[in-house]
């Protein structure tokens, strides 16, 4: 976390993280990913790189999969945040744990939420959930573990079985 | 009971990974705790004079932390003691550390890092390995007479030469390195909290950084975000700086490195070069090998020689050469101290010897299957160390199963094909071996330890220094107990790798974590359950607890014993380098872009002997895993030095693959049991790293006609190598 | 450092107003962010424009397609609008970064921060694209290749805001591609990014290249020559003397001059050669 972030003098703001709101007074550019890990020790989103390269920090805002690394906080007010903590993601949790497709786990929560998102947007899109289109989707998302296989093969996994 | 010997369990750190529940280093709360930082040199090589301090800032308000203040030796423990703890006087690489920060916030932290100026006189830096004379470690391996077989080739004989060079490689593992060190509690005892490999290689280096016994020192393992060696030797690095800010500053500290830090300063692959003359008969027997091998160290010893030994023990390749000399040297420039990552030496020597025989295969005319098919080491054929091979010699059942899976000896390889368009499609083997475990009389010397408690409830508790970093060793050891005990696995519980609790089982490296801290695991189980087994009771827990309640011992701790015959003679580089080796082949696919020379490798076959698979989804798992960092390095990751800085030190400019440069990986496990192994296993870690390279620069060349040498073989030398052939061709 | 988070125009614009040349706009944040996180930018304000909603629109006009400067990339994916007018921009859209960054940069930053690997500024360029840049003092309207003025530099005013791009609506047989080399399959900052419209008889050629030069550049020459001879060999020629003369790529730590002339050219030549075939031509 660099100061620059935490510079500007705070304001009161509300969050709504996973389900419940939260009144918080924070400098306005303070990263989200900041404001979930440290303000509200929810310590589930990581930070790999900083830079928006890596995809650990992936949230979903209003069901968008955003990088809370990249993203002030004073942005994300009056939208719906989900972390890996939330519910919803009861299925992909599953199927991530029957295909081995966590090995350290450092990438897990954001290849976790970012599944989610690609599922939903499979569903709204009426589009069918592919290998490939797994992969377009989890792109951003980095795994020095896996290799990619088990991952991509619980998501489509997922994908099929129903809700998540 | 089902056996848990090739059938998966449940990971046990599964679900919380899942969760987001697991606890890495970072996500520890720690409420007081300052932060900590580095003042590093922004020169290669120079003399530290001192400091210039800003007067303006106010010093009394962080913990300032130089060579002096430390309360020990200024020694990194590891083989060599050349480096320092903090510079003290002589500056040998680019960010090298020369003094601590610790203060309150991030923002005074900053500030402080901004107020300070070392004071350096520079020197002139060396950066290339061929004019370095430093050498850290020298190794000659020499079999039979290569100079008789030179200087008398038989009729029809071809030499084939070359000279090639990896380029060094970031481990980029997704969690950086970090750590919570706490100031001296009232027993003088420090505790360290970090992301971390070997407990108690960290151990050693707090002992002699502070001049403590090793009780004192107190090393926990966090959940880890990966390490592939690149957290094998650093964490002894970071754990010291922090404990020496958290003892200045008499306050916990966090020392966590953001990306672009750990990026700059921590070690990396070896970068090498290998020059190969090889001899082959007509009919593609291999006859006579030299090869040399350099390796550029960097700016302190770390692990190089074991890398070299490494390097050089495989640089033969897994084939019978009746005559063999192989040279190496690592030697010391002024780049940032190179170390650990997966493969260890051997991914830049397999890379060599595996090209040398593609180059063969084409000047002999042999199809590149058969030239291996040929040459491949079988059971009572002898190394180049002069080994004989006795137990589970996979060579033919993996290259037997890559032509099933990939029909590759069918392949018309290196034959021009007609194709139009924009793409040409490739397809190219390597096959190779490594060995598993530490090399010769290593495990001897380790002696590496494990613990096994009944507990009053009648579960068992493993207590082992090897340490979970998602290659699967809680999922591992849950089955191993379990099946060595007979019971289930929720019967087992696996104490956390703390230097308090649990016994050195040795480092978490060098394929070693199943196949020998595996069996010594193994040993105690069946020594416990021998002791309760004629307690009364129907079920385990029963008679477990009947055991306990008569006064029975339930702790056993067992220590490894080398299998009986494993003979080496470090003088001589002559004898047993490994007790036994994996062996595997992989066929990689790639379509290369015409105009612009990218590759994508689009399937990978891989057949792997890892004499038995415990937890197959473990095991295929690191083959798909590894198999990705090498097909990387293969020709998409680029790590260069300018002036003896990485160039790469962000993670928008250092490359790894995404889900989109990744193959689909076809694995194919073959099962060569290995009787000094756990249930018949061997070591799987690092072996997939060997053979990437080599097969995707093979299907390169099958594509394009070109011999890459280099690597990673990026779009840019690709280019440069097919305007160069099309020069020659002109001509 | 102040932040101002603007939840209409009128409010971010009276920021900037009374701003100093520090200031920054920050709207998907996947260049600002990155760049105080390096270190490499300090502003003394931010100007929060992500939730004033008039910037963010996909809208047909009578003269093409206008798209307010928050469209985010992911707007453009799901914008059938967009799709019909203006293709090779969806084609862009999908290559920047990956699906996150997507849901975030917008076609004004892409264009405001106007680093030389913008994936999106190329295609702007080649698409004829005009932005409309607003202050207090009033609007003005400019070509893009007029806006983007050097490495990382515009000829916005630091009180201006980039409000909207417009697309002016493309001729019926127009052949338009687009492609970039990343340093990898996806999330890669560009080795070089080529976009280009042209008629079917190599009329009317707009040919921008990015990450050849300090900023995208267009490649008038070659464009002059095409118009003058369509044909294949005429393109080869024509190509061949363009890289020659009209670029100066540079090295850097993603690749090196003679990768990026030799493969802009095989490049050029293959979208060119594609690209009026489909034209009503005789070679």
């Amino acid at each position: 976390m660099k100061p620059i972030f935490n510079e500007a003098d705070p304001i009161e703001l509300v969050l709504r993280v996973n389900g419940t709101a939260r009144t918080l007074r924070v400098p306005p550019m303070r990263r989200l990913l900041d404001v979930l890990r440290d303000d509200l020790g929810l310590t589930g989103s990581k930070e790999g790189c900083g830079e928006g390269e890596c995809g650990a920090c992936t949230v979903l805002v209003d069901g968008d999969a955003i990088l809370s690394c990249l993203t002030p906080v004073c942005q994300a007010e009056d939208a719906a945040i989900t972390t890996v903590e939330g519910a919803g993601f009861d299925t992909v949790r599953r199927e991530f744990l029957e295909h081995g497709g966590a090995q350290c786990g450092i990438c897990t929560p954001g290849m976790i939420v970012m599944t989610r998102a690609w599922i939903d947007a499979c569903r709204r899109d009426g589009v069918e959930p592919t290998e490939d289109g797994a992969r377009i989707a989890l792109a951003g998302n980095l795994c020095r573990c896996t290799g990619y296989g088990a991952i991509v093969a619980a998501a489509l996994a997922a994908a099929r079985e129903g809700s998540a | 009971m089902q056996s848990n010997i090739g059938r998966d369990v449940a990971r046990p750190d599964g679900p919380a990974k899942v969760e987001g529940r697991a606890v890495y280093v970072a996500d520890l709360s720690v409420p007081g705790a300052w932060f900590g930082g580095t003042v590093r040199s922004n020169v290669a090589r120079g003399v530290l004079l001192g400091f210039e301090r800003d007067p303006t800032f106010d010093w009394s308000r962080v913990a300032f932390v130089t060579a002096k203040d430390i309360p020990g030796e200024n020694v990194q423990a590891l083989i060599v003691d050349d480096q320092p703890v903090l510079a003290a006087h002589a500056i040998e690489h680019f960010g090298e550390p020369l003094a601590l920060i610790a203060a309150q916030d991030e923002a005074t932290l900053e500030r402080a890092l901004a107020a300070v100026r070392p004071r350096i006189e520079e020197c002139t830096p060396n950066f290339d390995p061929e004019l370095s004379t430093r050498v850290f470690k020298s190794i000659r391996i020499e079999k039979g007479d290569i100079d008789a077989v030179f200087d008398a080739l038989p009729v029809g004989a071809r030499i084939v030469e070359g000279v090639y060079r990896t380029d060094s490689q970031e481990q980029l593992y997704v969690e950086t390195q970090g750590f919570v060190a706490f100031p001296p509690d009232e027993t003088g005892t420090i505790k360290v909290l970090g992301s971390l490999q070997c407990p108690h290689y960290v151990q050693k280096a707090l002992v002699r950084c502070f001049g403590i016994l090793p009780e004192k020192a107190r090393v926990v393992q966090m959940e880890t975000g990966g390490g592939f060696g690149g957290k094998e030797e650093y964490p002894s690095v970071l754990a010291c700086h922090a404990a020496l800010l958290a003892s200045a500053a008499r306050r916990p500290v966090r020392m966590i490195y953001d990306r672009h830090e750990d990026l700059a300063v921590t070690p990396k692959r070896h970068p090498g070069r290998v020059k190969i003359r090889a001899a082959f008969a007509a009919d593609g027997t291999c006859l006579a090998l030299d090869a040399d091998v350099l390796f550029d160290g960097g700016a302190y010893t770390t692990l190089s020689p074991v890398v070299l030994s490494r390097g050089t023990l495989h640089a033969s390749g897994p084939y019978r050469w009746p005559n063999a000399r192989i040279t190496g040297r690592v030697v010391a420039t002024n780049h940032v101290p190179y170390g650990a990552f997966r493969g260890f030496g051997a991914p830049q020597t397999c890379f060599a010897i595996e090209r040398v025989m593609d180059r063969a295969a084409r000047a002999l005319e042999i199809h590149p299957y058969a030239l291996r098919r040929k040459n491949a080491l079988v059971a009572g054929d002898t190394t180049a160390t002069g080994q004989r091979l006795e137990w589970s010699v996979g060579s033919m059942e993996v290259l037997d199963a890559i032509a099933r899976s990939s029909a590759f000896d069918r392949h018309p390889w290196g034959v021009a094909r007609q194709e139009t368009g924009a793409k040409r499609r490739g397809f190219g083997l390597s096959f190779f071996f490594h060995g598993a475990g530490f090399t010769g009389s290593g495990e001897a010397l380790l002696k590496g330890r494990v613990r096994v408690d009944l507990l009053a409830d009648g579960r068992v508790e493993v207590l082992a220094g090897s340490t979970e970093i998602g290659q699967g060793t809680n999922a591992l050891f849950t089955a191993i107990a379990s099946e060595a005990l007979e019971v289930g696995a929720l019967d087992i519980v696996l104490a956390t790798p703390d230097t308090a609790r649990v016994p050195d089982s040795g480092p978490t490296v060098a394929s070693r974590t199943c196949m020998v801290v595996g069996s010594v695991l193994a040993s105690a189980c069946r020594t416990l359950r021998e002791r309760v087994a004629s307690s009364a009771g129907t079920t385990w827990r029963e008679r477990a607890r009947t055991f306990l309640l008569a006064g029975g011992d339930g702790s056993v701790t067992e220590t490894y014993a080398s299998p009986a015959g494993v003979r080496w003679d470090d003088a001589t580089y002559t004898g047993d380098a490994y007790p036994v080796f994996g062996w595997a082949a992989d066929v990689a696919e790639v379509v290369v872009d015409v105009d612009t020379c990218e590759v994508d490798v689009v399937r990978f076959f891989t057949a792997v002997d890892v004499g038995r698979a415990l937890q197959p989804r473990l095991v295929q798992g690191q083959i798909e895993g590894g198999s990705l960092q090498a097909t990387g390095w293969a020709h998409l990751e680029v790590v260069t030095t300018k002036d003896g800085r990485f160039e790469q030190d962000r993670l928008a400019t250092c490359i790894v693959p995404t889900t989109l440069d990744a193959p689909r990986f076809e694995v194919t496990l073959v099962e060569v049991p290995y009787p000094h192994g756990p249930f018949g296993a061997k070591g799987v870690g690092e072996m997939p790293m060997d053979g990437g390279a080599p097969a995707v620069l093979s299907a390169i060349e099958d594509a394009l006609g070109i011999h890459a040498t280099h690597v990673p073989a990026t779009p840019e030398r690709i280019l440069a190598l097919l305007e160069k052939s099309h020069e020659v061709a002109a001509r | 450092m102040r932040v101002v988070i603007a939840r209409d125009l009128a409010t971010a614009l009276a920021a900037l107003g009374s701003s100093g040349p520090n200031a920054r706009i920050l709207a998907g944040g996947t260049d600002l962010v990155v760049e105080m996180e390096s270190g490499r930018t300090r502003p003394d304000l931010v100007v929060d424009v992500g939730r004033v909603t008039a910037l963010r629109y996909v809208r047909e006009t009578d003269s093409g397609l206008e798209l307010g400067a928050g469209t985010t990339c992911t707007d453009l994916l799901r914008s059938p609008v967009a799709h019909r007018h203006a293709d090779v921009l969806i084609e862009a859209a999908r290559e920047v970064g990956a699906v996150q960054i997507q849901n975030r940069a917008t076609i004004g930053g892409n264009l405001a921060t106007a680093s030389p690997a913008a994936d999106l500024v190329p295609v702007l360029f080649a698409l004829g694209a005009r932005v409309r840049l607003t202050s207090r003092r009033g609007s003005r309207e400019i070509a893009v290749e007029h806006f983007v003025s050097g490495y990382r530099t515009t000829v916005r005013e630091h009180d201006e805001i980039v409000e909207a791009v417009m697309i002016p609506r493309r001729p019926r047989a127009e052949c338009r591609a687009f492609r970039k080399v990343g340093t990898r399959r996806a999330q890669s900052i560009s080795k070089l990014v080529i976009a280009l419209a042209v008629g079917p008889r190599g009329e009317d050629a707009r040919i921008a290249v990015g990450s050849v030069a300090e900023r995208t550049v267009r490649l008038p020459a070659l464009e002059a020559a095409l118009a003058r001879d369509p044909s294949r060999s005429g393109i080869e020629a024509a190509v061949a003397r363009s890289i020659q003369d009209e670029i100066r790529p540079r090295e850097d730590v993603r690749s090196t001059v003679e990768y990026r002339r030799t493969v802009l050219g095989r490049l050029l030549v293959r979208m060119l050669r594609e690209a009026l075939v489909t034209g009503d031509l005789t070679p």
